[in-house]
């Protein structure tokens, strides 16, 4: 039956090549489909595969299938191979089973995307390298997968590439994946040259013999791509970014599988790490640790729901390496397939809240989604409980177990473990409650609406400030006509005065008309004062509009004094004040008719299916008896030391009490912030927190400054002296070649010149010598 | 590659009736002269005539890789005839291990370039050229004899010449003229150094020859001396490579040069270099190979970080691709000098490859170039929205080149990295980070290229044709086989790697192949199918 192991990574190749063929052509849903259907065959294949080694006595649980050579050079040999071993087989049935379910989930989750059927396409690449990596029997073929999952993470990341962010955040992941890269691939060529192979039976049997200099460098450079690849401290920046990618590649390989790969590494090599120097498990502890508790802060202050489970994530990595550095291996893969169950499922379930809202990201927009969602929210409470460390859910299980090595080889590790695990029951509980809980809160007008709101009313109230301030010209420039006016009148009048003085009195006429226009003149002076008094009043009128507009400028803006520092409230509506509904932005209007709506089956049933696994996969290997250990047994033939604990049973029993107090209390703190509002987030969700404590930022500007500012050095140096020196060479050789008396000035010239004329001599001489 | 003298070593080969090696040089030679003949009234023939004769000659390649016997180290299909005796001159041609896959190499290249792009005047002198080159190159990879191997370096650098000056872009003028110049002053040394060796040696041993295999085998001159003949070749060959600091050549060149002048200079010319490394520099002078090679080890591992570097910095598609050449090709130096199994072959591979990806990378900027009339990264932007099977291919090119496992680039750079370990292992170290610039290089101008929205006629380019689909089948193809399965590529070149390895052994005292130094291996109880290496201490 072992020798089915072929079919696990040929089903995902053949679902590739048959998609890339004609993945358009079978369009949506059938693409999905064919995928899907490929990674169900690989799990099949590999509980086919499983069952046959369990068949086998413990001690000869190992098959090497070879297919052929692949790179057969001098000494150096390695073939495309497989190992079929407790690990691998452990590996592949979590890999393909949670890969088959996050398949169905996302013929769900693509619907109506453009490019259906290269996701699937990617998808299923992904699954063959993931499963060439776990399943290669040497460390090339390994890297080989170790590189491709790179590879097909980056596409997937940048799935949507029309985004700047999203191509970004893609090659962020590539590149910083490669610098683990390098770490790996010297380790390999350490490897080699001191063991004389790559394979893994061969590395397994030989390490021993291994200097301590040697397996403590090969240690750390595995480390290094371990880091890489697994995000630890100090190469996890891309990990958060990865999140741009569609949420089911979040979960099935920034979550589940890829990222485990490091851990996966470790535990391969671990013969090698044995005979290192004690400080190299002890660097890995310490890092993993480190990296445990600075992710766990920060996913404290995280808002976007994918970005806390993807800092959780490097958080519960961080776990698995620390039980590496412990040398509790198998709870390091214990946590690992714990992990890949309670993880994929928050995934998986924040995807579905994502697609249930609109494809809002934000929790602060969330709250109460329980009743309206109850497949979703049932099953993330599953795997809140679980990787909270609640018993008896499975993450309790493995993490405690983590904690009790920790405990036995440093207390100082078992406290920062210990911490990290309260802080985990914290902003997980933080995230169930705004999101399941609590108000509803999307329909709210939010934050940055209302300050845009208030924003465009103090603009319009000054732009009122300013027409009145223009009225005001406007009438006083009607009062000084007015004035001009009745100033002209009052001339007339004189004028017409004058006239009906002057009039001979005896011409009747004329005095009748000098009486008239007399009249006139009165009358149009009599105008003219009123249209001036009623301009000043003008005027004045306008002046008080100014003096309205400006007091309600002054108005908004001490209106807007709260408004400027609105905060989300997780639990009161913001007011909307004079506000009718009819006032909101168009968008925030949508939102009160938007109903969140539970997802389709394909996305239910793989969470439900999860959640059970995140509640009983504890059974895999449960403490109380060395007969229940089931994976310690089953996983011991990879290890060359197995690790046991040696603490006694009331201290165990101890250890196991205080972590699920601290769990506890960890939920208790967050209960009392986000559901009760005792006490106010903004305490601890400090600004630092949420920038990650500058981290990512200070690369970005080193690498965006100095970093930009050394490689333009080099292309300037490139252009204006290597280059220069050799333009500069020629013109010396051009100016020089009508002017061959001035041969001796110039070293450069005239070792041409002597290199031409030797060349010339030794022609000449070779020529005579010639006999045609 | 035995001490059995040539002409002696008569193949059972039935190809031995007919002169194929012979027959690569010349053909491309007859179908520069059938253009010059060819009426200029059709100027379609032109360019239909020269892929025919192109393609006839990889049908010559093609039988020279059938034709190869596998597991034999000796040079085979070996064609020679008395060309100046007095000089101990001789028409010397023959393959082996090492010089197989370049041949075939340029025979597949040639008529793809051929067909890829049309002469944007002139087809019958372009055309003729571009034959004359072949030529040029077939015989460089085939002479054994280095007066032939002289002419046929010369030579090819004339209807580059042209190629560039008459039919480039931009300072086209500029570019070649440095380009001949800068090679020229190369080849003027290695001149010096070939008469200098050949009457040497004839001052040594009494028998004047020009012949390869001869003048290897006889190592009778001074060990000085021939350090400072070697470093004349040496010279030449770093100006071709090119290695730092004689590099700047080449972006000028690439960048101006027409499409099909770029492909052919990154597939095929700048092997001259390395391939004049290895069979004229390492297998011609052992000693001075040793003595020099950690030397060329830190100019190929600068030249992998340094180029990495610039080409991150270029505004100019193409001329990136021509800076990641110079990383690319570092990686074939520091392989060459490793002076081991893995780190030649790894080389030999990598010759190969970046045949192969920076070939396909050439065409495709090319296409780019056609449609949009820019090579300026700034202006290109969201291509894969109107481009999505272009874009695919460029990716899986890109990949290549940038050495992801599974396609061909990986096997190259991994061996010649772990050549070079074992030789300089702190050398190889600095030079793997080369991997993670690539990444970056590369990668950063997809995004910028390919990546972000499609604005301006970026929206409306068009996709692959089929018929550029046609020609890209075979660079994919290539690409993916040797990335998979190189056995059958490695395999043909390892008798000619071992006994290269082993004449710098037996000629040079205190030289051991560096390889592994392997701890007593622990007989384990476990399984596998026995890789594992029985090789004790040394």
């Amino acid at each position: 039956m072992v020798e089915a192991v072929w079919l696990i990574p040929a089903f995902p190749l053949a679902g590739f090549v048959l998609l890339m063929l004609m993945g358009p052509k079978l369009g949506e849903p059938r693409a999905g489909w064919i995928a899907t259907l490929a990674m169900g065959g690989s799990f099949v294949s590999s509980v086919v595969v499983y069952l046959g080694l369990l068949g086998e006595d413990a001690h000869d649980r190992q098959y090497v299938q070879t297919l052929f050579e692949w790179v057969p050079a001098g000494d150096f040999s390695v073939d495309v191979g497989f190992l079929v071993d407790p690990l691998s087989v452990t590996m592949t049935l979590f890999i393909t089973g949670v890969g088959a379910l996050i398949h169905l989930y996302s013929i769900g989750y693509m619907h109506g995307d453009p490019k259906f059927s290269k996701f699937f396409l990617y998808l299923n690449l992904f699954a063959f390298s993931m499963l060439m990596l776990v399943l290669g029997d040497n460390m090339l073929l390994t890297f080989l997968g170790w590189e491709g999952v790179g590879a097909c993470s980056y596409f997937l990341i940048s799935f949507w590439f029309t985004d700047e962010a999203n191509a970004s955040a893609g090659k962020k992941a590539f590149v910083t994946n490669r610098i683990g890269d390098w770490g790996f691939m010297v380790a390999m060529f350490l490897t080699f040259t001191t063991i004389g192979s790559i394979q893994y039976t061969d590395i397994f049997a030989s390490a021993s013999g291994l200097s301590t200099s040697t397996a403590t460098a090969i240690t750390l450079l595995l480390l290094v791509g371990a880091a890489g690849k697994s995000a630890q401290i100090p190469l996890f920046v891309w990990l958060p970014d990865a999140m741009a990618g569609p949420t089911p590649v979040s979960a099935l390989i920034h979550a589940a599988t890829m990222v485990t790969s490091g851990v996966y590494l470790l535990t391969r090599m671990n013969g090698v790490i044995d005979v290192s120097a004690a400080w190299a498990p002890t660097t890995i502890a310490w890092v993993g640790a480190a990296t445990a508790l600075f992710a766990a802060t920060i996913a404290v202050a995280q808002n976007d729901i994918k970005k806390v489970l993807a800092y959780s994530t490097v958080s519960q990595l961080g776990y698995m390496f620390l039980a590496i550095g412990t040398g509790a291996y198998v709870a390091a893969i214990f946590h690992m397939i714990t992990h890949a169950f309670f993880k994929a499922l928050l995934f998986l379930g924040s995807g579905s809240v994502i697609h249930g809202m609109d494809d809002d990201q934000d929790m602060r927009h969330y709250g109460a989604l329980r009743k309206l969602m109850p497949i979703t929210s049932i099953t993330f409470i599953i795997g809140w409980l679980a990787i909270a460390g609640v018993p008896p859910f499975a993450g309790f299980w493995s993490k405690d177990e983590i904690l009790a090595f920790a405990w036995e080889d440093n207390v100082a590790l078992w406290a920062v473990g210990f911490i990290t695990a309260i802080l985990t029951a914290f902003y997980m509980s933080r995230q169930v409650f705004m999101t399941f809980f609590g108000r509803y809160r999307f329909a709210d007008v939010r934050p940055e609406e209302l300050e845009e709101l208030t924003a465009a009313k103090i603009q319009a109230a000054e732009d009122a400030v300013t027409e009145a301030e223009a009225g005001i010209g406007g009438a006083e420039e009607a009062v000084v006509k007015a004035t001009e006016k009745f100033e002209k009148a009052q001339e007339k009048l004189v004028t017409r005065q004058t006239e009906l003085a002057e009039v001979d009195q005896a011409d009747e006429k004329a005095v009748e008309k000098a009486n008239k226009n007399l009249e006139k003149a009165t009358d149009g002076v009599e105008k003219a004062r009123v249209a001036a008094e009623e301009a000043t009043a003008a005027v004045e009128s306008a002046r008080d509009a100014v003096r309205a507009a400006q007091a309600q400028v002054a108005n908004v803006a001490a209106a807007s004094m709260g408004s400027s520092s609105i905060e989300f409230d997780l639990f009161n509506a913001p007011a909307l004040g004079d506000m009718s509904v009819e006032d909101l932005p168009e968008a925030a209007r949508a939102r009160r008719e938007y109903h969140p709506h539970e997802s389709p089956w394909q996305m239910t049933l793989p969470l439900v299916i999860l959640a059970g696994a995140a509640m009983v996969a504890g059974v895999m290997n449960l403490p109380f008896t060395s007969d229940l250990h089931f994976l310690d047994h089953w996983l011991e033939p990879t290890l060359v030391h197995p690790a046991h604990l040696t603490s006694s049973a009331s201290v165990k029993w101890m250890l196991a009490i205080v972590a699920v107090a601290g769990g506890l209390a960890g939920i208790a703190a967050a209960v009392a912030v986000y559901l009760q509002g005792r006490y106010p987030a903004s305490k601890i969700e400090r600004p630092i927190l949420a920038r990650g404590w500058r981290y990512d930022e200070s690369i970005s500007n080193f690498m965006g400054g100095p970093g930009r500012k050394g490689f333009d050095f080099v292309a300037w140096f490139d252009a204006t002296f290597v280059d220069g020196a050799v333009n500069g060479v020629g013109r010396i050789v051009r100016d020089g070649g009508g002017q061959l008396r001035r041969l001796q000035s110039g070293l450069v010239r005239s070792y041409a010149a002597m290199v031409a004329i030797g060349a010339i001599a030794l022609l000449v001489w070779f020529l005579s010598r010639a006999n045609f | 590659m035995s001490s059995l003298l040539l002409a002696t070593e008569a193949t059972d080969s039935v190809a031995a009736s007919f002169p194929v090696l012979s027959a690569l040089v010349i053909l491309p030679v007859l179908g520069a002269l059938l253009l010059l003949v060819l009426p200029k009234s059709r100027p379609e023939h032109f360019k239909q005539v020269a892929f025919l004769v192109s393609g006839a000659t990889a049908g010559l390649a093609v039988w020279v890789l059938t034709d190869f016997q596998t597991g034999s180290a000796d040079f085979q299909l070996v064609d020679t005839h008395s060309w100046i005796e007095s000089l101990g001159i001789s028409w010397t041609l023959g393959v082996d291990g090492i010089s197989l896959w370049l041949v075939v190499l340029t025979g597949l290249i040639f008529p793809m370039a051929i067909i890829a792009m049309d002469a944007e005047h002139d087809p019958k002198a372009y055309f003729a050229w571009l034959l004359v080159l072949e030529a040029g190159c077939m015989g460089v990879f085939l002479a054994l004899d280095l007066f032939a191997f002289f002419v046929f370096f010369e030579i090819v650098l004339i209807p580059m010449y042209f190629l560039i000056g008459k039919w480039g872009h931009g300072e086209r003028a500029y570019a070649a003229t440095k380009f001949f110049i800068y090679t020229m002053f190369g080849s003027a040394l290695m001149l010096v150094g070939i008469l200098s060796l050949a009457f040497l040696n004839e001052a040594e041993t009494g028998v004047l020859t020009f012949n390869l295999v001869e003048l290897a085998e006889s190592q009778a001159i001074a060990t000085t001396t021939a350090r400072w003949i070697f470093l004349s070749f040496a010279l030449a060959f770093a100006v071709k490579v090119p290695l730092f600091p004689f590099h700047t050549w080449l972006p000028d060149a690439h960048t101006n040069a027409p499409t099909a002048g770029s492909v052919i200079l990154a597939a095929v010319m700048l092997k001259l270099g390395t391939y004049g490394f290895l069979r004229f520099g390492v297998y011609l002078f052992p000693e001075a190979a040793v003595w020099f090679a950690p030397a060329l080890v830190t100019l190929g591992t600068i030249g992998i970080i340094y180029g990495a570097i610039a080409a991150t910095m270029q505004r100019d598609l193409k001329r990136l691709v021509a800076y990641s050449s110079v990383a690319h090709l570092g990686f074939i130096v520091i392989g060459t000098f490793s002076l081991n199994t893995e780190g030649i072959e790894g080389g030999i591979l990598q010759m190969v490859n970046h045949g192969l990806s920076t070939g396909a990378l050439f065409l495709l900027v090319g296409w780019i170039y056609d449609r949009r009339h820019t090579r300026e990264i700034s202006e290109l932007g969201g291509l894969q929205k109107p481009a999505p099977i272009f874009a695919g291919v460029f990716m899986v090119v890109m990949l290549s080149s940038v050495g992801l496992p599974g396609l061909n680039g990986f096997v190259g750079e991994f061996l010649t990295l772990l050549g070079a370990f074992a030789a300089h292992r702190w050398w190889a170290v600095v030079a793997a980070t080369g991997v993670i610039i690539a990444a970056l290089y590369l990668l950063w101008a997809y995004q910028r290229v390919f990546h972000g929205p499609a604005e301006g006629d970026n929206a409306t380019m068009q996709d692959l044709t089929f018929r550029e689909g046609l020609i890209m089948a075979p660079f994919l193809v290539g690409i993916v086989f040797m990335g998979v399965y190189p056995k059958p590529v490695i395999e043909r070149m390892e008798p000619a790697v071992d006994a290269l390895i082993a004449h710098v052994e037996f000629h040079v005292e205190d030289f051991e192949e560096p390889t592994a130094d392997i701890i007593a291996p622990v007989e384990g109880d476990h399984g596998g199918d026995g890789e594992g290496e029985e090789e004790g201490d040394h």
